[in-house]
């Protein structure tokens, strides 16, 4: 009796076993990864894409960071990867050694805030070169008092707060600011939590710190942003909607990006997702906190999507204050 | 100079009262060292209930992760925590239990089960990122079984197996060897003193290091995030049960996935403070999640127990 009973148990377990083998690609999965900062972003759409096609198509979205997702997205691993950054060469070759084509598209802005606590009454904007005194590698333990930066500023100790090595924001802003990504004074209060640094910042009169505009936005009420001076008109630009879209908040701007692979584009729901994309950005970008882009640039981004241009406009490095109408009409290479 | 009796006396007293008083402050310093402890893990407690406890609700669980906080919640990634765990025990259970009794009952005292031993007892304190690297390299892509349900339970199973092996090995050695003895005697082989004294007289023994090994388990982020847990997944896994011969399908195993403590990650980093709370909610959830499976431990134990006597 008990040796029937486990015959037969075995028997629908070989038999279930040989229906995952048989049955195993009938779903329509759409696979993402990569950064954290477009997260927010890809969720939305994912979200929206899924409710639109009633759960006939499944969006997984991962947080690997840019680099984590380029390497699962040049191994053929996800159809579609999130980034902060334009791919880098050396993600360029493992791309082209697995045979891997892709489309870069931009989809927002990701603008980093200078912020300050809102009873610092000395700061009306910074210049890139007073910020660049403040956060280059050479101020450590030189520059300890905001008199270091700026002789008409108290004589007070500086506090500083920022994110940590991990993070595109402040790769971007070390990049944007001291020249060179990832060259930055160490003796910060640095934390990939960027509440702690909004708490941090909040609570000290003479604290200075940075980070993504999403967070400036969320705590308005604790917080100053700092009007940054535009190098080309000299002019101070506070960070908002309409400074980001129309290119004058320079250079702690950035547009942020998806990569979408070649052949995911032979199914169809690939190709439909990233069209849904495209044509809803605008509105769900503003939703999570982030800053569009233009209605022009989704146009032409569509256009280069639907064109199928291969490859990044880049050319494998970082670039600071890049024109998105510009880059979408670059050559672009593999 | 001899000292006189009462002279003598107050020294001794003297000597006495200072004793007992380091005796006191031993003591107050002991339960001060329980109360920093206790009271942090009040103060989280309490500060994770202010904030989270207004979001608990049936929505909460059985909505999928969404960019609107007050429309989001935790279907996923209980689901997912639920089906990993699942793996987990089932691969973890039978292997541990196999392992304990051989090394307790079977093997010779050589230097290969010392070697084994000591092996046992450093692998329960490896961090637990060196199994998820194991399991991405061993399941993922050797075995292909893809960034699914089946790595990530396995991936937690080799994690808790060393602790299921010694909670084994203790519960066996717990039992009186009169037991065995009085069974050889009786003419049992080996595997049948096993199978009828042993295995049932150490189950409440075994299942409490099980579930305590499953409770640890369930609050894992590093190894489960490696072996490529998702973040954002707004649909459940496939059903378990068909409608169709053979009734039951496994294909949920390979299934992508994410658990509870990645979900309440990705919303402590948000920006917006509604997600904190979110956060904090999906906290309350994961540590009932644990006391009732710690609860269902010491429930066992005590069971099992009050039913042996020798």
């Amino acid at each position: 009796m008990f040796k029937k009973f486990v015959l037969s148990m075995i028997a629908i377990i070989i038999m279930a076993t040989v229906n995952v083998v048989v049955a195993g690609a009938d779903d329509k999965i759409i696979k993402i990864d990569g950064s954290s900062t477009v997260y927010p972003i890809t969720e939305a759409v994912a979200e929206e894409f899924q409710k639109a096609k009633r759960g006939a198509v499944k969006v997984t979205v991962g947080i690997s960071g840019t680099g984590g997702g380029f390497k699962k997205f040049c191994r053929g691993e996800t159809d579609i990867s999130d980034a902060s950054r334009p791919i880098l060469k050396k993600e360029m070759d493992v791309c082209k050694e697995h045979g891997i084509k892709y489309v870069e598209l931009p989809v927002a802005f990701d603008a980093l805030t200078v912020v300050i606590n809102p009873k610092n009454d000395w700061i009306r904007s910074m210049t890139v070169e007073e910020l660049k005194k403040m956060w280059e590698p050479a101020a450590q333990g030189k520059v300890m008092k905001w008199s270091d930066v700026n002789p008409k500023w108290p004589n007070h100790k500086l506090s500083m707060f920022g994110p940590g090595a991990d993070s595109g924001t402040f790769d971007y802003f070390t990049d944007a600011i001291n020249g060179k990504e990832k060259a930055s004074r160490g003796d910060f209060t640095a934390s990939e939590d960027d509440n702690v640094l909004v708490q941090g910042v909040a609570h000290d009169k003479y604290a200075i710190g940075y980070f993504g505009l999403a967070y400036y936005v969320e705590n308005k009420d604790k917080l100053k942003a700092v009007p940054i001076v535009n190098k080309g008109t000299t002019k101070a630009v506070s960070p908002s909607l309409a400074t980001v879209m129309d290119g004058t908040y320079q250079p702690l701007a950035r547009p942020i990006f998806i990569y979408v692979a070649e052949k995911a584009l032979t199914k169809p729901e690939v190709k439909e997702f990233v069209t849904y994309y495209l044509s809803n950005a605008a509105k769900l970008t503003k939703q999570v906190g982030y800053v569009p882009l233009s209605k022009a640039h989704y146009d032409q981004a569509m256009k280069n999507f639907n064109g199928k241009k291969l490859g990044t406009g880049f050319g494998g490095k970082n670039e600071v204050g890049v024109r998105v109408d510009e880059l979408l009409k670059r050559e672009s290479h593999l | 100079m001899q000292k006189s009796k009462s002279e003598l006396q107050t020294e001794i007293k003297k000597r006495i009262a200072v004793i007992k008083f380091w005796d006191r402050v031993f003591l107050i310093i002991g339960l001060l060292s329980t109360l920093v402890g206790l009271v942090l893990l009040f103060t989280l407690m309490a500060d994770l209930f202010v904030n989270g406890f207004p979001r608990l609700s049936y929505k909460f669980l059985s909505s999928f992760p969404s960019r609107f906080p007050e429309e989001a919640g935790i279907l996923s990634a209980w689901a997912g925590s639920f089906l990993v765990l699942l793996v987990t025990a089932l691969a973890s259970i039978p292997l541990g239990i196999a392992a304990g009794i051989y090394l307790e009952e079977y093997a010779r005292k050589n230097w290969l089960t010392d070697i084994i031993e000591i092996n046992i007892a450093n692998l329960a304190g490896v961090p637990s990122i060196v199994y998820g690297l194991l399991a991405l390299g061993l399941f993922v892509y050797f075995f292909k079984f893809g960034e699914s349900i089946l790595t990530g339970g396995l991936a937690l199973a080799l994690l808790i197996l060393p602790m299921v092996i010694m909670a084994t090995r203790e519960a066996i050695r717990a039992i009186p060897n009169s037991i065995r003895e009085a069974s050889y005697a009786l003419g049992a082989t080996k595997w049948q003193t096993v199978q009828s004294h042993i295995i049932p007289y150490s189950t409440g023994g075994i299942l409490t290091g099980v579930i305590i090994g499953l409770s640890r388990a369930i609050g894992e982020t590093a190894p489960i995030i490696t072996v490529g847990a998702l973040t954002f997944i707004a649909f459940l896994p496939t059903s378990p049960f068909s409608s169709e011969f053979p009734f039951i399908s496994f294909k949920w195993l390979f299934d992508p996935f994410t658990v509870m403590p990645i979900q309440m990650f990705n919303w402590v980093s948000r920006p917006q403070q509604e997600f904190q709370l979110n956060a904090a909610a999906a906290g309350i959830v994961l540590m009932i999640m644990t006391l009732l499976m710690n609860g269902l431990a010491i429930y066992i134990r005590y069971r099992f127990r009050r039913k042996i006597k020798w």
